[in-house]
């Protein structure tokens, strides 16, 4: 079972990537766009009977600093 | 003093701090591979030294935290035992959960390699008692991701605790409040992004880094 991961930072985290992406798109000449915050997919095959828990345990351990980023869970 | 480097791949600055430690103590430290799950014993210092551990895969220092030896050192950290992270060491520090806050992307997102002044803002602690109150000294920083970051509650309790031992005295990186280096609740863990180590003898543009080792090794002991 596929199992994706999105990690973004908190808001109100600066987010200095997505600054330059959004000045990037702006030199490109996009106008209109407001913001752009960056994060990272992460996707995970795992075996069909891991349960919401242990995912969640996976996020909180290691794929997402808690003090940073949010995270949240797409089960395929 | 019995000292210890932890040596992980991509670790680059172990060398140096070993030879900083070498230099202070008269021994050579022991040095730790990632893979080990034990530490010698009687150890008056653990340091993490800098470098990209893991290739900084995932987050800087992320992958490092969840290493065996490092383990071992959480644990005899919280026993007591001193440890100090410089650079991505710091890194690592934060990710463990031993201090607080995270590092970031350098706010101006270039890598910041040069000498900075820095003040010192507690002189009593472990590693700071060969310092004076609001001296200014200067280390070589040589970093991409120095840019601490906390919650202002968290920044807060560690202005108000004593737990900032350095500050940048200039522009760096971004940091909360100018933070470029903080303690544990218990004043035994140091992370500091600026490498004291890279200022041990004159030949190196100057000598403020020895004092950090020297004054760490007449608190603990010989």
């Amino acid at each position: 079972m596929k199992v994706r991961v999105i990690v973004t930072l908190k808001p109100g985290v600066l987010d200095p990537q997505g600054k330059a992406v959004h000045k990037a798109l702006g030199g490109l000449g996009f106008a209109g766009v407001e913001d752009v915050r960056t994060g990272k997919l992460i996707e995970l095959e795992v075996a069909d009977d891991t349960d919401d828990a242990a995912i969640d345990a996976m996020c909180r351990k290691l794929l997402a600093n808690t003090v940073i980023e949010n995270y949240r869970v797409e089960r395929a | 003093m019995k000292t210890a480097v932890i040596v992980f791949p991509g670790s680059n600055c172990d060398r140096d701090i070993a030879v900083a430690l070498e230099s202070v103590t008269g021994t050579a430290p022991a040095m730790v591979w990632h893979g080990e799950s034990a530490l010698p014993a009687g150890l008056g210092l653990i340091a993490l030294p800098g470098g990209f551990s893991y290739g900084d895969y995932l987050r800087c220092g992320a992958i490092a935290a969840r290493s065996p030896i490092v383990r071992a050192v959480v644990e005899a950290a919280e026993r007591g035992t001193p440890v100090l992270g410089v650079c991505n060491g710091f890194q690592v520090l934060t990710e463990t959960g031993l201090l607080p806050g995270a590092l970031m992307r350098n706010e101006a997102l270039d890598f910041v390699c040069r000498d900075v002044a820095l003040t010192v803002e507690n002189a009593q602690t472990a590693f700071t008692s060969r310092y004076e109150a609001g001296e200014t000294v200067r280390f070589p920083v040589a970093h991409h991701d120095g840019n601490y970051n906390a919650d202002p509650e968290t920044l807060d309790r560690l202005e108000g605790e004593g737990r900032v031992a350095f500050r940048y005295a200039e522009p760096v990186n971004g940091s909360a409040r100018g933070i470029a280096g903080v303690l544990n609740a218990a004043g035994n863990v140091l992370g500091m992004m600026p490498h004291p180590e890279r200022r041990i003898e004159a030949a190196h543009g100057g000598t403020d880094g020895r004092r950090l080792f020297e004054g760490l090794l007449e608190t603990v002991g010989a």
